[in-house]
């Protein structure tokens, strides 16, 4: 019974959030064009090799659709006093944490969708293994929108959540190998990489197009890895504002 | 029987003490006023009961719940009006009930039978589709007042309710909590409107700097703070210092004089003498019975005028 209510609540909270905020037409629109213009810009800028950039391009927007409008929604919620009308329901902290990352893991799915959909159309992407890049895709999502919730919940402003959040996502762009592979970079920069879960993102969407470099379970053990820790971080911080 | 239990709450924000070891009890069915000044700790109370926030020392039982350790089952049987219309902008008034009554779990048949119910009770069937910005802010106390029943809550806690509103849209919320009353609701409601306070509590407890002066129904406050009855009188012009000194004890403000006393017609007789000796002229004279304010002012030595003052009104 009690499972059942948090499910339930879990589902209104994420229904609510999707028709309130997420699938409003400008953001839409943003999640069709934002990957349309990266797909173009290094289509026309590098058109050889782009197909072993693509699992990248994958990630990254699986990194700013998850990241970028649920530190928004969390941060105006609060603003506004709507967080704390769900703070009143007869729901736990746990509950509530996890509808807003679903949140922003629905988001982050459609634009990576979108994504995946111009890499294999336009740039030649082959999805060689689909239930691997999809649990990957599926997992990261999670991850990322954990790591988006951590933040969101961590400050109160929107703008603090925008300026925290590229703190993480701009590296993350550069050390996760999206452009650079890991490999290559200076020792100390690849030891930041890998504790950074864009990387093993980028290795599992790679592993799933291309052949596997490394063992593609082990990525998969760190984001779920990552997901507790930014999930329990979350939680915490979501307790303190309480006290 | 009591619906609310309060024992020593206490709540610190750093070195500051905004709620001191507070305790009282609200019967079932009790509209039960908690009337105090901003920043009296009337908020920080009802966000430690309806466990929004930790207390720091203390216990409370809500509807025979610990709030410390049962708060989800508090939870359930409470409904919420906080001082903020916070439903959800983006969406309407139909779907902004049925998302409230999703989260608290109100069952798939009962939902919109309810949700139809109470909007026909607040007046809001006609609105049912339009969104919650679009509403005025009397309607949108009255939405936010729907949500907070859809679970049938057995207690109701109102925080500042009026606050904000017209005369017309505070005059109706309050007959809304009346009639929420005779439905046999336990109502916790905080106000700065001793008026208010007056005219819909069971009981009132008066709250100051995070302490409660004085608990009791209103016309016990009354008669426990001694306030003797009133004349005011209004004057052609400022009164002149003598006039002050020959009669002392009178409140003074501009061209208006205030008397608390216990022997009205004796105060009558010398003060309409010494006006006609200073050469003024009484352009109106009242007496009234003591009111909640007056009572107020005697137990807490604040003027209601802060009271209004402190929040923008």
């Amino acid at each position: 019974m009690r499972l059942r209510d948090e499910l339930e609540g879990i589902y209104a909270i994420l229904l609510k959030d999707l028709k309130a905020y997420y699938l409003k037409p400008p953001n839409i629109s943003w999640g069709i064009l934002f990957p349309i213009v990266l797909a173009l810009a290094f289509t026309l800028r590098n058109p050889r090799g782009l197909r072993d950039l693509a699992p990248g391009l994958v990630a990254m927007a699986a990194l700013f659709g998850t990241t970028s409008m649920e530190a928004i929604v969390v941060t105006f919620e609060k603003r506004v006093g709507a967080l704390e009308r769900l703070y009143m329901a007869p729901l736990t902290y746990a509950s509530i944490l996890l509808a807003k990352v679903l949140g922003g893991a629905v988001f982050g799915g459609f634009i990576s969708a979108v994504m995946t959909l111009l890499c294999v159309t336009l740039l030649g992407m082959r999805i060689s293994h689909p239930l691997l890049y999809a649990g990957g895709l599926a997992l990261s999502l999670i991850a990322l929108s954990s790591l988006g919730a951590l933040i969101a919940f961590s400050v109160r402003e929107v703008f603090e959540a925008q300026t925290l959040s590229n703190y993480f996502r701009f590296p993350m762009i550069f050390l996760c190998g999206v452009f650079i592979p890991v490999g290559s970079l200076p020792l100390p920069l690849r030891v930041v990489a890998y504790m950074l879960p864009l990387t093993y993102t980028v290795e599992l969407l790679r592993a799933s197009t291309l052949s596997p470099s490394t063992c593609p379970l082990l990525d998969l053990a760190i984001l779920i890895l990552f997901s507790a820790v930014f999930l329990l971080l979350t939680h915490r911080a979501m307790r303190r504002a309480y006290g | 029987m009591h619906s609310i239990v309060v024992e020593g709450l206490t709540k610190y924000y750093g070195d500051l003490c905004a709620v001191d070891h507070v305790s009282f009890t609200v019967d079932a069915g009790e509209v039960f006023g908690y009337l105090g000044p901003n920043g009296a700790g009337k908020t920080t109370t009802i966000r430690m009961l309806t466990g929004l926030t930790r207390p720091s020392e203390g216990r409370a039982w809500v509807a025979g719940y610990d709030i410390l350790n049962e708060t989800l089952e508090v939870k359930r049987r409470i409904g919420v009006v906080p001082e903020a219309s916070n439903l959800y902008d983006e969406l309407t008034v139909w779907e902004n009930l049925e998302f409230i009554s999703r989260l608290y779990h109100v069952p798939r048949a009962e939902r919109h039978r309810r949700i139809r119910e109470l909007l026909k009770l607040f007046d809001l069937w006609d609105r049912r589709d339009s969104r919650f910005r679009r509403l005025s802010r009397g309607l949108k106390r009255r939405a936010v007042l729907a949500a907070a029943l859809i679970n049938d809550p057995e207690i109701l806690f109102l925080d500042e309710p009026t606050t904000g509103l017209d005369v017309v849209s505070a005059r109706s919320l309050r007959g809304l909590v009346g009639r929420l009353r005779e439905m046999g609701k336990t109502i916790f409601l905080t106000t700065h409107y001793i008026e208010e306070a007056d005219q819909l509590c069971d009981r009132v407890a008066i709250i100051v700097r995070g302490r409660i002066r004085a608990i009791d129904t209103p016309e016990n406050l009354k008669l426990r703070a001694g306030v003797k009855a009133i004349l005011e009188v209004e004057l052609s012009d400022r009164p002149p210092a003598s006039l002050l000194e020959r009669l002392r004890g009178l409140e003074v403000e501009g061209r208006q004089l205030r008397v608390h006393t216990d022997n009205p017609q004796e105060i009558l007789r010398l003060l309409t003498g010494e006006i006609g000796r200073s050469g003024l002229r009484l352009l109106s004279l009242r007496s009234r019975s003591p009111t909640l304010e007056d009572a107020f002012i005697k137990l807490t030595g604040l003027s209601p005028e802060v009271m209004r003052r402190e929040k923008g009104i």
